[in-house]
């Protein structure tokens, strides 16, 4: 396999690792003003994100250190042409991460009001504009031969780019939902369950359209029928979602969790492989599309990093797993009279 | 395209000051945290543990506002720089990789572990925690100002394919600008955190409200404060020294050196005039000091600014002032520390001195920035110095879309920035809580 070829799954795994880890941290806080009836309630929501979701959001630090540097051309293009949508996550998730922060640190009603609206803003924005973004990719974006975008942020707002972003935001309310059930207990676990169930087939259809949506609003499809092995991804995501609907009937959550996080990989791999060689393809002219090939660093460069990221990528998953083991269970009493704790 | 370039300049500054508004303080101050929460550990003295409580309620909060202002720095070099970014991506996109691979996911998972794991891990292994995020911290800047030493002097890279290629690997992360802009910043971090500590202490000591606690906490920064205050003085010189090599242009910018001379002299007081090339008044000469400075020789020859083609030189009046006043600044911090020194033990009998030093909270902030003015204006009209100019490294977008953004910028910031430093004043005034 070229290098190009393996830095392209490494770039499509990394997004997929992001949605996986932040994507349940999106749908604590979109369901936040819903299911959050009293402050303990509140509290129980974000210090089950606590001591993860920091490290969660690295996932997409990295995914854009490693366009950079891997792919110079496309993290110039692709960022520069979905500019104001790109302003607005960022925003969003400065609004979120402070949010976590301050909002314990003055007790009035007030102060907690804003911080607990941003929590949300600063949740459905990445989650719904993520989704509108990666749809918008797979279909085609309207950038020339010297990159440059001619369309606005309304543009993206087509059909199939919104189509996008409501299914990412069911995703993530599922996974929410269900790290809230292992998180929580009493009416929070109950109201959880209870919101879990629900979304479940909401998700489905919506899944089920995207995915025949898919069929007419882009190409994805060409490589699944060129190589109809490759069907098998999608199964796997099916089956990891039924798998959703098993496991919360049986009230086996962090298996239904687990579900979740595959069926959320599955559906980024869906689209990934779909896109291949593309990373960023133009909708005015096939030629202009960049990928793997065309947009990639020098070798030496790619090598390097390749043994940096194969060094690290693994110690991180590591410590990782070491820090959401340290921190399984309920959210306690005790956890939340914590000096420092949200 | 001017006004995109303009614009664009505009923000990343506002962006990247704002962030080094809060970096430099979670430099030093994780590493005086794992320093008390050792000791802690090692005598069991509580006063310890409530000082590991009292300071890292502040730092969470000033970690929190530099983490969230860092990732919107990583995004702009592709939103607005998208030019710059697809000629360098080669070899500054991977360094920024790195950090975050190697240095940002071990800070931003430990920081976790930290605050919520006190009743999950041991004394020791908490302690621990924190000198890796120092560790951690101090990795990612390392990262970080080895991509911003290489965008001031490129080394380790050939021009191919219409862009900057990476050829020696070892040569970017190894060369002396990199290291020596390294310490010089770690160095300028941690004299922020020991005046941060210093000032708040000294507020408290006014008060005389724990005293035994602050004064402790006052030594501890003081020891650190003093150490690095000199460090930085001598560090900074050997990092001026370097641009008569690697940024003449600078080096003649901030001393306001017009004619190429040998015993070129540095003056006590100056005053530019860019337009006439020229300085105004030029009050106290030392005889050969830039060329002892720059080359260590009084006879040797500095290049001035009029040897460079006039579009090749930086903003002259605020490069200048920038360097002297940072300059100044560093030489009061010495002085600073060092009557400390003296009053270590008696530190209350001194209420002048505690009161000086509650006001010099601000001085090392305003110190980083202008070192960070005299950086990157003294390095204009390069984005990367002598291969690719500022104003072709913009991206193709709209002004209006860089104007909204910027408003953005300025008005969330400003508002995130006045919270912050509410919350943290706040925390700092309470006090410790009792046992």
């Amino acid at each position: 396999m070229e290098l190009q070829s393996i830095w392209f799954f490494i770039w499509g795994l990394l997004w997929a690792l992001f949605f996986m880890t932040d994507g349940f941290d999106f749908g604590v806080g979109i369901l936040y003003p819903f299911l959050g009836k009293s402050d303990t309630d509140k509290r129980v929501m974000i210090n089950a994100l606590g001591p993860v979701w920091d490290g969660n959001e690295v996932w997409l630090i990295t995914a854009g250190g490693v366009t950079f540097a891997a792919f110079p051309l496309v993290y110039a293009v692709m960022f520069s042409s979905l500019y104001s949508a790109l302003m607005l996550i960022l925003f969003a998730l400065i609004l979120r991460g402070v949010s976590f922060e301050f909002r314990g640190k003055v007790n009035n009603p007030t102060w907690k009001k804003v911080w607990d609206t941003c929590i949300f803003i600063g949740s459905f924005g990445p989650a719904f504009l993520f989704g509108v973004a990666f749809a918008n990719i797979f279909k085609g974006i309207p950038f020339d031969g010297n990159g440059i975008y001619h369309g606005t942020l309304f543009t993206l707002l087509n059909p199939y780019g919104l189509l996008g972003g409501v299914f990412f935001v069911l995703l993530f309310l599922q996974h929410g939902a269900l790290w809230l059930c292992i998180k929580s207990e009493g009416d929070l676990y109950e109201r959880a369950s209870a919101t879990a169930g629900k979304i479940w087939p909401v998700l489905l259809v919506v899944a089920v359209i995207f995915l025949g949506a898919t069929k007419f609003a882009t190409p994805l499809y060409d490589n699944y029928i060129a190589h109809p092995a490759l069907f098998i991804v999608i199964l796997i995501t099916v089956a990891a979602l039924v798998g959703v609907k098993f496991f919360i009937a049986k009230g086996a959550w962090f298996s239904a969790w687990f579900s979740s996080a595959l069926t959320t990989m599955g559906a980024i791999f869906f689209g990934i492989i779909g896109l291949y060689p593309n990373l960023f393809p133009s909708s005015i002219d096939k030629a202009y599309s960049l990928s793997a090939f065309n947009a990639s660093s020098s070798p030496l460069t790619l090598k390097i990093m390749l043994v940096v990221v194969i060094l690290f990528i693994p110690v991180i998953i590591g410590y990782q797993i070491w820090t959401y083991n340290l921190f399984k269970g309920k959210v306690t009493k005790e956890d939340l009279d914590l000096d420092d704790a949200y | 395209m001017d006004t995109v370039v303009l614009l664009s300049r505009l923000q990343f500054a506002a962006a990247t000051m704002f962030h080094f508004l809060f970096v430099p303080l979670t430099l030093g101050l994780s590493v005086l945290i794992a320093y008390m929460e050792t000791m802690y550990v090692k005598t069991d003295d509580e006063t310890y543990l409530r000082m590991t409580k009292f300071w890292g309620k502040i730092f969470l909060i000033n970690f929190a506002l530099g983490i969230v202002t860092g990732i919107t720095l990583e995004f702009q070099f592709g939103t607005n720089w998208s030019r710059y970014s697809a000629f360098v991506g080669d070899i500054f996109g991977s360094l920024l990789a790195i950090e975050a691979t190697a240095a940002f996911f071990l800070e931003s998972t430990l920081i976790g572990v930290w605050i919520f794991g006190w009743n999950k891990i041991s004394k020791k292994a908490h302690a621990t925690v924190m000198w890796l995020v120092a560790l951690a911290g101090t990795f990612s800047a390392i990262w970080i100002l080895i991509a911003n030493a290489w965008m001031q002097h490129p080394v380790g890279y050939t021009i191919r394919n219409g862009r900057a290629e990476l050829t020696d690997f070892f040569a970017v992360v190894t060369q002396k600008f990199a290291i020596l802009e390294f310490f010089h910043t770690v160095g300028g971090a941690y004299i922020i955190s020991a005046f941060f500590v210093m000032g708040v202490s000294a507020y408290h000591l006014l008060k005389k409200q724990n005293i035994e606690f602050f004064t402790r906490s006052f030594r501890i920064a003081l020891v650190f404060g003093l150490v690095f205050s000199f460090f930085e003085v001598f560090e900074g010189h050997l990092h001026g020294a370097d641009l008569a090599h690697s940024q003449p242009a600078k080096l003649a910018a901030m001393d306001a050196h017009w004619e190429t001379s040998e015993r070129a002299p540095v003056y006590l007081f100056s005053i530019p005039d860019e337009k006439n090339e020229r300085n105004f008044i030029e009050i106290g000469p030392i005889p050969g000091g830039l060329s002892l400075l720059a080359f260590h020789d009084f006879n040797a020859e500095v290049k001035g600014l009029k040897d460079f083609p006039k579009d090749e030189r930086p903003p002259v009046l605020i490069t200048f002032s920038a360097f002297k006043l940072m300059v100044g600044l560093g030489f009061l911090f010495c002085l600073l520390t060092l009557v400390g020194w003296f009053l270590r033990n008696r530190l209350t009998d001194y209420p002048l001195y505690l009161k000086v030093m509650l006001f010099a909270i601000p001085l090392p902030y305003l110190a980083m920035q202008l070192g960070w003015i005299v950086a990157e204006v003294g390095r204009q009209p390069w984005i990367v110095y002598g291969i690719m100019k500022t104003k072709d490294a913009v991206s193709p977008v709209a002004s209006i879309q860089v104007f909204t953004s910027l408003v953005a910028f300025v008005l969330i910031y400003g508002l995130l920035g006045a919270v912050g430093f509410y919350l943290i004043f706040k925390e700092a005034k309470r006090g410790p809580k009792l046992n």
